[in-house]
């Protein structure tokens, strides 16, 4: 008998994590769920963006959030505020989530709620700008954020996140004036990698461009 | 541990998963010797660090003394406008060098596959070797 010595893959290093990711998507649309894939370093400022979209937008969309920030219990009792279910995901070492991860999360999440009830789903990812980007969850659409304080040259320094997202906010705007940073030379450094993407300059603080990122998500609602 | 060396701890895991699913689902399972990887220059994954993380999370698994075998694919993007590839400085400039268009479409560098395995014989070593 012939003994194969070789075996050909062709296969995805992360295909197991996308197999979850897409099984995860197919829940969402089963249940009518738009999902985003929040992503940005530490301290860019998901959680105080998540705090603003729920105080507007809990109104009129069903919202939950599945936090997956190292930090977790703090930032997920902030969120809990709102009155939305927030499942605190515990991620360990780890530093981004998998699709593995935010299945549990989507378990507890039925487990307690009604998921056809819900219209969106945002995934608040682990602080860190390289490796979330290659993980998928199961979203529609990732969201990325970069502050002002983070400079200008981020975008050219770690490109996969900016090049994969589908919406770039550009946060503490509030501070450009007070940092040496030009807003457009950060918008150009996005638009190099990634021609298509939604930017919206946005401060939590003074409320500024939050009305352009509500309405876009609004309009990624199915 | 910095952050870059839990990622690639990461990266392996869900490598190593991926693998076993594969594995399970032969027929015949002999023990795999080598694991060739196609890595692009334009993902979140670092080669040598890859193969430490690779080494030490094998241990005592279906993998243990397998080795990874990476071959790095270049970043080359295509300009529709001035219809040519091009090669973007990773880190410093990705828009076309001639026309200054945005990188739009990417021809090579976003690759994370495994290639192929190469199984171990018993008394041989590496099955392709030629004796």
């Amino acid at each position: 008998m012939h003994l194969t010595h070789d075996a050909a893959l062709g296969i995805n290093l992360l295909h197991a994590n996308q197999e979850g990711a897409d099984h995860n998507r197919a829940h969402f649309d089963e249940w009518g769920i738009t999902c985003f894939n929040i992503m940005s370093s530490p301290g860019a400022g998901k959680t105080v963006l998540l705090e603003k979209t729920l105080a507007t937008l809990s109104n009129t969309l069903k919202i939950a959030v599945i936090e997956g920030d190292m930090t977790t219990e703090l930032d997920a009792d902030r969120l809990r505020q709102y009155g939305v279910p927030v499942i605190a995901i515990n991620t360990g070492r780890s530093c981004h989530l998998d699709s593995r991860m935010v299945a549990g999360g989507i378990h507890r999440l039925v487990h307690e709620y009604d998921p056809t009830q819900l219209d969106l789903v945002l995934v608040e990812n682990v602080g860190n700008l390289v490796c979330p980007a290659e993980f998928e969850v199961g979203e529609h659409a990732k969201v990325a954020l970069l502050s002002v304080t983070e400079g200008e040259d981020k975008p050219l320094k770690y490109p996969v996140m900016f090049r994969e997202a589908d919406c770039l906010l550009i946060t503490k705007i509030d501070l450009a004036p007070y940092l040496d940073v030009d807003l457009n030379r950060i918008e150009a450094n996005i638009r190099q990698i990634n021609p298509d993407v939604t930017v919206i300059q946005v401060s939590a603080k003074t409320g500024q461009g939050l009305d352009q990122w509500f309405e876009w998500v609004r309009r990624q609602c199915h | 541990m910095t952050n870059d060396e839990m990622h690639e701890t990461d990266m392996t895991k869900a490598l190593i998963v991926t693998l076993h699913d594969w594995w399970e689902a032969q027929l015949e399972r002999p023990k795999i010797a080598k694991v060739h990887l196609i890595v692009g220059k334009f993902t979140c994954v670092e080669p040598v660090s890859l193969e430490f993380a690779f080494e030490v999370q094998t241990r005592n698994t279906f993998l243990e003394g397998a080795t990874l075998e990476i071959q790095e694919t270049p970043l080359i993007a295509f300009c529709h406008r001035c219809q040519q590839e091009y090669r973007p400085e990773i880190g410093i400039q990705y828009a076309c060098p001639d026309c200054r268009s945005p990188m739009d479409d990417i021809r090579s560098g976003r690759e994370l596959k495994i290639d192929r395995v190469e199984y171990a014989t018993e008394g041989l070593g590496i099955a392709d070797c030629r004796f």
